[in-house]
């Protein structure tokens, strides 16, 4: 069935086709309309979950922890401020190897206030252990979320779904909405090794001295990569089933690009269109949109830039005193790796700056036209 | 249940995903570093069941008629069941070692 959906609903919805049994969460622009359907699912019938209120995005996440850690399917959606105050929780959640999955709305981190969308939120957990994947279209967000339950509980690590403020939460598009039978057929009920349970007793995440502290984090660092796998087999699965694939990374004209674009969210679509433009024009130009981000794809880059002349990085968010954080993150995976094409780093749309054909165009001219890389542009800075 | 059992592992390859134990917690008593001791005056408790409900650890057990008792082997000596009491029954005394 098909359904005009914003990207907020398309969360709600894949988290109800995913039969999710305990839900924790607390208001922020712009996720509210994510909990606030779920909320009204669970009050109509149409959704058997415990809905739990709580005081803050440090209690969601806590509560969300505790569900999961006895057995139950849990979702939470936040954005910005409200996923940092999470953070604590989320070194938590991995440590303890609970798959909750959470939905985090792109939000610009204040001051100044801002709800308009940029990744410096999101990117700010990428050490945590959480893993990441970055939406583009409001099918994509809905598929995502049954997609990461499926590799989350696998290799029990938690995931965040990841989509833009307004360009995505508040945009209605149309999505495919499976038949629940397909998305059971697709997705098991959650079954972990160890639960919380009175009558089997366990000590969870006592504390561990230096002799084994070690050996745990190597086994988060084994299922994330493990995870690697998960999401090609997880994606190939729902494609055999739904029709639908997404890859872990997406290359669109890429093959014989001379210079491959990097982007992630929505602006993937603005640059798949400027790329059919300036291919009309003769010019040799592809993207490569990052969706997976943790655990990244580094042998999928390294295939995928290998024979490109030059790679243009479009980053909306920034380590400061550092880089774009993608573009650091291409740059690490290609360093070890025997062919290294010339890299250069745009900042662009922070803020929820809108990032449009002409922008790209922009990117694309100065990477043309420049013979020496950068790693730090600022692209359409006021002066 | 299952016994109390130690924590043995020879490496990554048979350890568990996570940090958790079977009921390790019954060998691994965690009041060895108590420095202050509640003590209860049955005299003055008047079973209410709040020093029970604060207790963080949760180290206070309850009879079948509500009497708290505190349990030595947890007890870690945070004092928030003696400052919660209302009928001031529960004091702190420093440990002698
Ligand atoms: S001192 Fe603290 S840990 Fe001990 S019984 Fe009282 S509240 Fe519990
Ligand atoms: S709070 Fe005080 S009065 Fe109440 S049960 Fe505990 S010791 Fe007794």
């Amino acid at each position: 069935m098909k359904k005009v959906l914003m990207g907020n609903h398309a969360l709600s919805y894949g988290a109800k086709l995913s039969r999710v049994q305990v839900i924790a969460a607390y208001p922020i622009t712009p996720q509210t309309q994510v909990v606030e359907l779920l909320s009204e699912m669970c009050a109509d019938g149409e959704l058997d979950a415990q809905f739990v209120k709580v005081e803050s995005e440090h209690s969601a996440l806590a509560a969300s922890i505790g569900a999961s850690a006895v057995g139950a399917r849990t979702f939470t959606a936040t954005s910005a401020q409200g996923l940092a105050l999470m953070h604590e929780m989320i070194h938590w959640a991995v440590g303890a190897r609970t798959p909750v999955v959470l939905g985090n709305i792109n939000r610009a981190m204040a001051p100044p206030w801002s709800i308009w969308t940029d990744q410096n939120d999101s990117l700010s957990e990428r050490d945590t252990g959480i893993m990441q994947v970055y939406c583009e279209s409001n099918q994509e967000v809905q598929d995502t979320v049954i997609q990461a339950y499926k590799v989350a509980e696998k290799v029990l690590l938690p995931c965040m779904v990841v989509l833009d403020a307004f360009y995505l939460s508040h945009t209605y598009e149309p999505v495919d909405i499976p038949e629940q039978k397909l998305v059971d057929k697709y997705l098991p009920p959650f079954n972990p090794p160890y639960k919380l349970d009175p009558k089997d007793v366990h000590a969870f995440g006592g504390l561990t001295d230096a002799k084994w502290y070690y050996e745990l984090r190597y086994k988060i660092e084994s299922a994330m990569n493990r995870a690697r796998e998960e999401w090609k087999k997880a994606d190939d699965e729902f494609g055999k089933i739904f029709g639908r694939r997404y890859g872990l990374v997406e290359d669109y004209r890429c093959k014989d690009a001379d210079i491959i674009l990097i982007t992630s969210g929505t602006i993937t679509g603005t640059a798949r269109i400027t790329v059919d433009i300036l291919r009309d024009k003769g010019k040799k130009v592809g993207v490569l949109k990052i969706r997976v981000f943790r655990p990244f794809p580094t042998d999928k880059v390294r295939e995928m830039l290998g024979g490109a002349k030059k790679v243009a990085c479009i980053d909306r968010n920034i380590s400061f005193g550092q880089s774009g954080i993608f573009f650091e993150e291409i740059k690490s995976a290609l360093y070890n790796s025997s062919h290294r094409p010339p890299i250069w780093g745009y900042i662009a749309g922070l803020g929820g700056r809108d990032v449009t054909p002409e922008t790209i165009k922009e990117i694309v001219k100065r990477t043309e036209e420049s013979d020496r890389p950068e790693d730090l542009i600022w692209i359409g800075l006021k002066k | 249940m299952p016994n109390a059992k130690k924590i043995i592992w020879k490496g990554v390859d048979d350890m568990p995903e996570m940090a958790v134990s079977i009921a390790s917690m019954r060998i691994n008593k965690t009041a060895s570093w108590r420095n202050l001791k509640p003590i209860i005056d049955y005299n003055k408790c008047k079973p209410c069941g709040i020093c029970w409900k604060f207790c963080p650890e949760p180290s206070i057990l309850l009879k079948e008629d509500g009497t708290p008792m505190i349990d030595y082997d947890y007890c870690k000596g945070c004092g928030i069941c003696a400052e919660e009491c209302p009928r001031n029954a529960i004091t702190m005394h420093r440990e002698e070692r």
